[in-house]
């Protein structure tokens, strides 16, 4: 229950970052930001490494799972942040 | 070790803040966003140290196979695409944490055979949310890139999709409760059935709203994400997931609703759109 505890606190002070630290953005800036972030959202590809790393505790079935989720979580990661590069580079020439 | 892995990710955390921060104004965009895919890759390198990973192999193919699908489609998505390549990606992301999810609760079987997992209560709290997540995020994220490209119309019955999102959620509180206070460990055809009623509950929740709306969805979907990366935090007691996964949902939803105001629309009304076209028809004279 502690590391609950520890967890939640964890998540509830993110969040307080999280609101904070977007305001008053450009309405041009709306899709890069929402593209931006959905690249960082990649994150989850931290826990399919760990699930697919091969430890005693891993059955056929969840390394499997454990590569499809690598496979589209590093999709969402290389794609996010180069497509966000291109939309931000493209505002830059303008 | 471990010291080091959370120091890791304590400065992945950082740079992601410092990364979306630096993606609001125009002039430090480009340098957030750098500074955000560095932050990603000490992340990975960080969950590449952890004690559970031993073998390297099925790793290396993973992020071979999905690093070089993602780069040639970065590279090829014409600029036109866009909203569609983000609600696809974030459809991706979706489905990956949807995974973890499966994945961590294969493993927690083998792990509590073993007799070094007990379940908890906020575990089988976590693993349901992970999962109802993680697969509304990918079958909604799909209908809203089916909406933008204009193949999936305006829905007509609006009522039908509502009652069953009615019935899913009902059944989904009923299931889930089984499954965390009576039998946890054992429900491998629960924790499916759940699976497929929440990927069923993704396309019935984005089906009533309108296509011009979409934006917001695919930002509000975009928060989800987030969020299901942090709870498969929560089913792994991993702290880069949990704070990287809330930052995002809580950004997410704040982005959400700057959106929403730009469109002059509230929230409530565009989740609700359509049944609330009237009563926001009613708002607009009562101005």
């Amino acid at each position: 229950m502690e590391m609950f505890i520890m967890m939640l606190t964890i998540f509830v002070l993110a969040v307080f970052v999280g609101v904070e630290i977007i305001n008053k953005v450009p309405p041009t800036l709306h899709t890069p930001l929402m593209s931006g972030t959905n690249a960082i959202s990649g994150i989850v590809v931290v826990g399919a490494i760990i699930s697919s790393g091969g430890s005693e505790h891993t059955t056929v079935l969840s390394t499997v799972l454990g590569v499809v989720a690598i496979a589209l979580a590093t999709i969402n990661i290389v794609a996010g942040f180069m497509v966000t590069d291109r939309m931000l580079n493209m505002f830059k020439k303008k | 070790m471990e010291i080091l892995i959370n120091f890791g990710y304590l400065i992945a955390a950082i740079l992601f803040i410092l990364g979306i921060k630096g993606m609001t104004t125009p002039k430090t965009a480009v340098r957030g966003n750098q500074m955000s895919a560095i932050g990603m890759l000490i992340a990975v390198v960080a969950a590449l140290l952890d004690y559970n990973v031993v073998d390297y192999t099925w790793i290396i193919v993973g992020v071979l196979i999905g690093g070089i699908l993602g780069a040639v489609l970065a590279k090829k998505i014409a600029m036109t695409d866009m909203p569609e390549m983000v609600a696809a990606l974030n459809g991706v992301g979706g489905g990956a944490s949807l995974l973890v999810a499966a994945a961590n609760y294969l493993e927690s079987q083998k792990l509590a055979e073993m007799g070094k997992f007990v379940p908890t209560y906020d575990w089988s709290i976590a693993v349901i949310l992970s999962i109802l997540i993680g697969a509304v995020t990918l079958t909604g994220s799909l209908i809203a890139v089916g909406k933008l490209k204009g193949k999936i119309g305006d829905a007509k019955k609006v009522g039908l999709f509502k009652a069953i999102v009615k019935v899913v959620l009902l059944t989904l509180v009923v299931g889930g409760g089984y499954f965390a206070y009576v039998d946890p460990l054992n429900s491998d055809i629960l924790i499916a059935g759940m699976i497929v009623l929440c990927l069923v509950l993704g396309v019935c929740l984005v089906m009533p709203i309108g296509g011009a709306d979409m934006p917001v969805v695919v930002s509000l979907l975009n928060s989800y994400s987030g969020l299901a990366g942090a709870s498969a935090g929560f089913v792994l007691g991993n702290n880069g997931l949990i704070i990287t996964g809330s930052l995002v949902g809580a950004s997410g939803i704040i982005l959400t609703s700057i959106m929403c105001k730009a469109m002059n629309r509230s929230l409530t009304n565009v989740l609700f759109g359509g049944s609330m076209a009237a009563s926001a028809g009613v708002s607009k004279s009562e101005n």
